[in-house]
């Protein structure tokens, strides 16, 4: 176990407890923050896309293929833009600081 | 795709009077046809695509799902197909390209009305709606909302409305590039603008703007749009930042943008429902909401113990109809049946 910051769309920061294995999105769900996440870890659609906070991208590796697709449908993309369901949470990530995007609002 | 044609009515039309009325034509809604059709309940179907399958056409076609009982494995396309198949019998009516809109009381139960105008009338409102209908992702910038739809776009309604104009197309996918080949010839100028050189698109229409680019008759810019200039709903350019992280202004007075589709559960969250989160509150014998006549089927509802899983929401619709069937026919009693041995139940499938 460890943890995982994360800052929600009113800008509120949680500390949640991850699960090794689980990816960052299903973390995030778990922890019952509202994140929209609606095809749920299918990598098909960008509504559990996530800003990594710029210390952890390097953690975190490259996009593949299949979320690069996806991320070209992300309006508000940055360069640290990611979908959270891509990135399987391990000890490396232990206190990894993600912000959600308006694309996980739940409505 | 299916080997008989759908029945897709008009827009605009009504009131027409059905059985049931459901809204969402993914695979809890196509199956509800099903059940409602095995007791005599004709539905009429309305979803915001174009095409029937919800997620399992508009999001994951071409990915497999493992978990239909009896079926090892299937993908979202094939499933909606196989559902399709399995209600042509009862032949349900199709209103697509339009969202549920307005719900009223009447004598006679709901009457619906659509994005489109269309009135729908019954006693049985089903809402099969999965994550909400699937809507065109917008921009993000502020002063976006006062250029849509005079000078930025979401879709194409008239070609025509783009001749001679200057016209900037954003997205990487099929309909970023269909429409940048199909407005090039008519447009004075073609700009398409995306994050990055690759394309999430049919490889011919791929090599057709490559084509166009290398001939010099359309211009391709990586990166992204991040500022919009004009005023009085007329756009005269954009800002756009490159992956070098240097900014240009492109000239135009058209913006396409095709970043994909996203969901919104839309008007039905003025309908008086009992919502939890953004879902509706129903009980588990029926499906039925806080209104009489009003279900909700599939991920759209909420009870202790829900899964959004596409079988609980056949389940949900099976039970459902049982219901809707005494509001659809109060003076009829229902008869339980099995389909491998009612030879009623056989003609109407017509086995």
């Amino acid at each position: 176990m460890g943890t995982i910051k994360v800052t929600d769309l009113e800008g509120n920061t949680h500390e949640i407890q991850a699960t090794e294995g689980l990816s960052i999105m299903e973390n995030i769900y778990d922890a019952k923050i509202p994140i929209k996440a609606a095809c749920f870890g299918c990598c098909s659609c960008s509504t559990c896309h996530v800003y990594i906070d710029e210390a952890w991208i390097k953690e975190t590796g490259q996009p593949s293929e299949e979320e690069e697709d996806i991320l070209d449908m992300v309006v508000d993309l940055k360069e640290n833009s990611r979908l959270s369901c891509q990135i399987t949470y391990n000890d490396a990530l232990d206190g990894i600081h993600v912000t959600l995007s308006e694309d996980t609002k739940t409505d | 795709m299916t080997d008989h044609p759908l029945n897709i009515a008009e827009p605009g039309i009504g009131p027409i009077d059905s059985d049931m009325i459901i809204i969402g034509a993914g695979p809890v809604g196509l199956f509800a046809v099903f059940e409602a059709g095995l007791l005599d309940m004709r539905c009429h179907l309305i979803d915001a695509l174009d095409r029937p399958g919800g997620q399992c056409a508009e999001l994951y076609p071409e990915k497999p799902i493992y978990d239909i009982p009896g079926i090892p494995v299937c993908t979202g396309q094939e499933l909606t197909d196989g559902l399709l198949r399995q209600i042509a019998p009862f032949d349900p009516i199709f209103h697509f390209n339009q969202q549920a809109q307005q719900l009223e009381k009447i004598e006679q139960g709901w009457r619906l009305t659509t994005s489109e105008g269309t009135v729908l009338q019954s006693k049985n409102i089903v809402i099969a709606a999965g994550g909400g209908s699937f809507v065109p992702k917008k921009l993000p910038m502020q002063n976006a909302a006062a250029f849509e739809n005079k000078s930025i776009f979401y879709a194409v309604r008239q070609i025509s409305a783009f001749a001679g104009k200057r016209v900037i197309i954003t997205g990487g996918g099929d309909s970023a590039l269909d429409w940048a080949l199909n407005l090039q010839p008519i447009a004075e100028h073609v700009t398409l603008i995306h994050r990055r050189d690759q394309f999430r698109a049919a490889p011919d229409s791929v090599a057709k703007i490559h084509g166009l680019i290398e001939a010099g008759k359309m211009d391709l810019i990586i990166g992204q749009i991040n500022t919009i200039y004009g005023q009085d709903g007329k756009i005269n350019a954009v800002g756009i930042k490159k992956t070098d992280r240097s900014e240009i202004q492109l000239q135009g007075n058209a913006l396409l943008v095709f970043y994909g589709l996203t969901m919104k559960l839309g008007p039905i969250a003025d309908w008086g429902l009992n919502l939890h989160e953004n879902l509706i509150a129903v009980d588990t014998e029926k499906f039925e909401t806080n209104e009489t006549g009003i279900f909700a089927i599939g991920d759209i509802c909420t009870y202790p113990g829900k899964m959004k899983l596409i079988l609980s929401g056949f389940h949900e619709a099976t039970l459902m109809c049982q219901q809707a069937y005494h509001y659809a026919f109060p003076d009829r009693k229902l008869i339980f049946r099995y389909t491998t041995s009612s030879s009623a139940l056989h003609e109407k499938l017509g086995v």
